[in-house]
């Protein structure tokens, strides 16, 4: 009997598997390919280009001297924290809380408008984010029209203005996300816990929340590390400036191995970025585990 | 309803990964006798494009059983560079004959990407044709020839002469000295604060139009240098690269160049053709010869009365020393690819795409000066716009950039000590300090020379 369960549990494996070779081919060799370039001295041009050589961890000791290096990790950090895990997440959150009590039209029409920004391209999505921000955009157009004077965003506040507008074009995932979990609280507990005379915040903080748990690990995973590897976004708006003000990882692996031609450089970078990745991916996993203890 | 929605999410989370990790490779054509050509085309640069259709066609027929497959890659300087590197790095993607930079000539074929072409120039009437200075930009560091130049550029002042006249300077308008400049430009914004009275780049934004249209000239107008030829060493400490930025920080603190903020726009440049010189709102800006490709007819920005409205005015050295002007030339060629199946056939698609009435036909329609001397006396060439003849005129006063693969991370460390110094970040001095130490860091100690 219980051979015959471990056959089929095996068996129930197999629809994965073209999945997982897929995932190695792509995702795994790329990054393979990555950190193994980062060890050598690859170049676009020059010498090094065709005939690379193994250089160990000289690009990981030139990172750690080199000044841009950790402003551009804080500025990924504080991109990830304030757009994704905040912004997007609890934006997505609370649109969708909301949206399970409106009537339907209004939640169709808010519903609407939230994922039309996540379906734009990217590219799309960043020229029209520019355009909103630009110093004779549309924002400062508004707030001239309403008698305030706007400011130049992107030269000013470049942070600012492309960590808003990641939340614009990310929250529907999460308000997806969060819709899908939430119709899934059983509405019984919830009601037993009205009976019980919880008021709205208790039973948010102590039924909703806990209930949906796993989805919000999930979704935090999901929004972190799109979010880490946003680059059109921040390129297209401020292009990493002015004087690095907005240059992320994405944007300081890009320069290095595109612009200057360092692709060992450039990929050591990128790799930095895995790690960073898997920090954040660790930490989710765990949140996740608590949730079947 | 919502689960189907949930695994959707997923999904398409999973495919965005996938398709943003995975990395395209393009098939090799399999055909033998088929050449891959490939440049650069934008949508206010299509004058190559015309000269590689009008070549096939003409090629495709002289040549029964060759095909000639052209592929354009629709991007700005920077980026053309950098997929045509990407292509040129594997046999199997690089193209037969391709549009290069003047300026990573040298370090690609270092990288072994280009061909040498000695053996088939020697054979080929037209190469006497060249002037000396073009012939030497396709030159590699092995004395050998690699590519055969399609055009070149300088840069000058231009003024709008209207602009001028109000603020009382008499036109034509030559600047003697950096001093000079300043007295004009003050004048004009006496005359009516509203002006943008000389612009000059800044920052990285503009990228090598920072460096190629602005801090050149001033530095090459310095009895400073950027590299030295001999020594082959970068140059760092000198007065002249401080006294270049104090120039700037000058500029942009009196006002008299656009705002920092417009500076560290990359599309400031569309502002100073389209809009402030056409509607004289600019007095004068420093750019490249190619300037009246914008404004002629057919030009992004057309403008009838610019013959007319615009001056010309060669960029004076700091003190008016000798020889009295600076200039900065770059320009693009055309090279064979080293690992060419077909080298003769690419040579000779090559050499019929700079056939002189190709070359002819480009160089008027793209503003450039002529490489070839039977173009350059053309009565057409010289007839294109008012200005070829004062343009041509500066490759006398031209430099040319330090050809190295290390140049552009120097250029990018310029552009940034620019930026600092604009945006008062920095002091010249600091921002001078921080180019030195970013210069050692990037080269080494021994390829730097202290003045």
């Amino acid at each position: 009997m219980a051979e015959r369960r471990t056959v089929r549990r095996q068996l129930r494996l197999l629809p994965v598997v073209p999945s997982v070779l897929l995932l190695l081919l792509f995702l795994a060799a790329p990054v393979l390919w990555s950190f193994h370039a980062s060890f050598t001295n690859a170049a676009l041009t020059g010498r090094n280009a065709r005939n690379p050589a193994w250089t160990g961890v000289e690009n990981y000791v030139r990172l750690l001297s080199d000044p841009a290096f950790p402003a551009a990790v804080l500025l990924t950090i504080v991109f990830v924290v304030a757009s994704a895990v905040v912004g997007q997440n609890l934006l997505g959150l609370l649109i969708a809380g909301l949206m399970t009590r409106a009537r339907k039209p209004v939640s169709a029409v808010v519903g609407t408008a939230v994922v039309a920004a996540w379906v734009l391209p990217e590219i799309v999505a960043a020229f029209a984010a520019y355009a909103y921000f630009s110093k004779d955009g549309t924002l400062n157009q508004l707030l001239g029209n309403a008698g305030a004077a706007g400011a130049d965003w992107l030269y000013a506040y470049p942070m600012v203005a492309v960590v808003l507008a990641n939340i614009w074009r990310g929250t529907a995932f999460s308000m997806l996300v969060y819709r899908a979990a939430l119709a899934d609280v059983p509405r019984d507990i919830s009601e037993a816990a009205l009976m019980d005379g919880a008021s709205g915040w208790q039973r948010l903080v102590f039924i909703t929340l806990p209930l949906i748990r796993s989805s919000i690990a999930t979704n935090l995973m999901l929004v972190t590390l799109q979010t880490l590897a946003v680059f059109t976004l921040i390129w297209v708006m401020t292009a990493g400036g002015p004087s690095n003000a907005s240059t992320t990882l994405p944007v300081l692996a890009y320069q290095e191995a595109f612009k200057f031609g360092d692709i060992g450089y450039g990929t050591a970078i990128a790799s930095v970025l895995i790690v960073l990745g898997l920090v954040f991916g660790i930490g989710y996993v765990r949140l996740l585990k608590g949730d079947k203890r | 309803m919502h689960r189907p929605a949930k695994i959707l999410a997923a999904l398409m989370s999973a495919a965005a990964l996938l398709a943003t990790s995975a990395c395209s490779a393009e098939k090799p054509a399999a055909e033998d006798r088929t050449l891959k050509i490939v440049y650069q085309k934008t949508d206010s640069f299509s004058a190559l494009d015309t000269l590689f259709k009008d070549a096939k066609k003409d090629f495709e027929a002289a040549n029964q059983g060759t095909k000639v497959e052209l592929q354009p890659i629709e991007a700005n300087d920077d980026d053309y560079g950098t997929k045509l590197a990407l292509a040129l790095r594997s046999s199997e993607t690089a193209p037969d004959v391709f549009y290069e930079d003047t300026f990573k000539v040298r370090s690609d074929v270092d990288a072994g990407y280009l061909l040498k072409l000695d053996g088939y120039l020697e054979k080929w009437d037209d190469w006497k044709l060249y002037n000396e200075a073009a012939k030497a930009a396709g030159t590699g560091d092995d004395g050998g020839i690699y590519a055969v130049p399609l055009g070149t550029d300088t840069r000058a002042i231009w003024y709008n002469k209207k602009v001028l006249q109000k603020a009382g300077i008499s036109v034509p308008w030559q600047p003697r000295s950096w001093d000079e400049i300043l007295e004009a430009a003050r004048k004009m914004k006496a005359a009516d604060p509203s002006l943008v009275p000389f612009n000059m780049y800044a920052g990285k934004a503009t990228g090598e139009g920072t460096v190629m249209q602005s801090f050149y000239e001033l530095l090459y107008g310095t009895d400073s240098e950027l590299y030295d030829q001999q020594e082959k060493k970068w140059v760092i400490g000198s007065r002249g690269f401080t006294d270049s930025l104090a120039f700037l920080k000058t500029l942009y603190d009196e006002g008299l160049a656009v705002t920092p903020a417009e500076a560290l726009d990359a599309n400031v440049w569309k502002k100073v053709f389209g809009e402030w010189l056409p509607k004289g709102k600019m007095g004068a800006t420093v750019e490249g010869s190619y300037t009246p490709s914008f404004w002629q007819k057919g030009g992004n920005y057309e403008w009838a009365g610019y013959a007319e409205d615009m001056g010309v005015a060669k960029f004076p050295t700091q003190r008016g020393q000798e020889p009295g002007g600076v200039s900065m030339s770059g320009g693009w060629t055309l090279a064979v690819g080293a690992d060419s199946k077909n080298p003769d056939l690419a040579f000779k698609f090559l050499s019929e795409a700079v056939s002189k009435k190709n070359s002819l036909a480009f160089t008027v329609s793209g503003s450039q000066i002529a490489v070839r001397t039977d173009v350059a006396a053309e009565a057409e060439y010289l007839a294109a716009n008012p200005f070829v003849k004062d343009v041509s005129e500066l490759v006398s006063v031209t430099h040319y950039r330090p050809a190295t693969a290390d140049y552009p991370r120097i250029s990018a460390a310029v552009q940034e000590a620019t930026e600092a110094v604009i945006t008062g970040a920095l002091s010249p001095q600091e921002a001078a300090a921080q180019y030195d130490k970013t210069v050692r860091d990037q080269v080494g100690d021994a390829k730097v020379l202290q003045k």
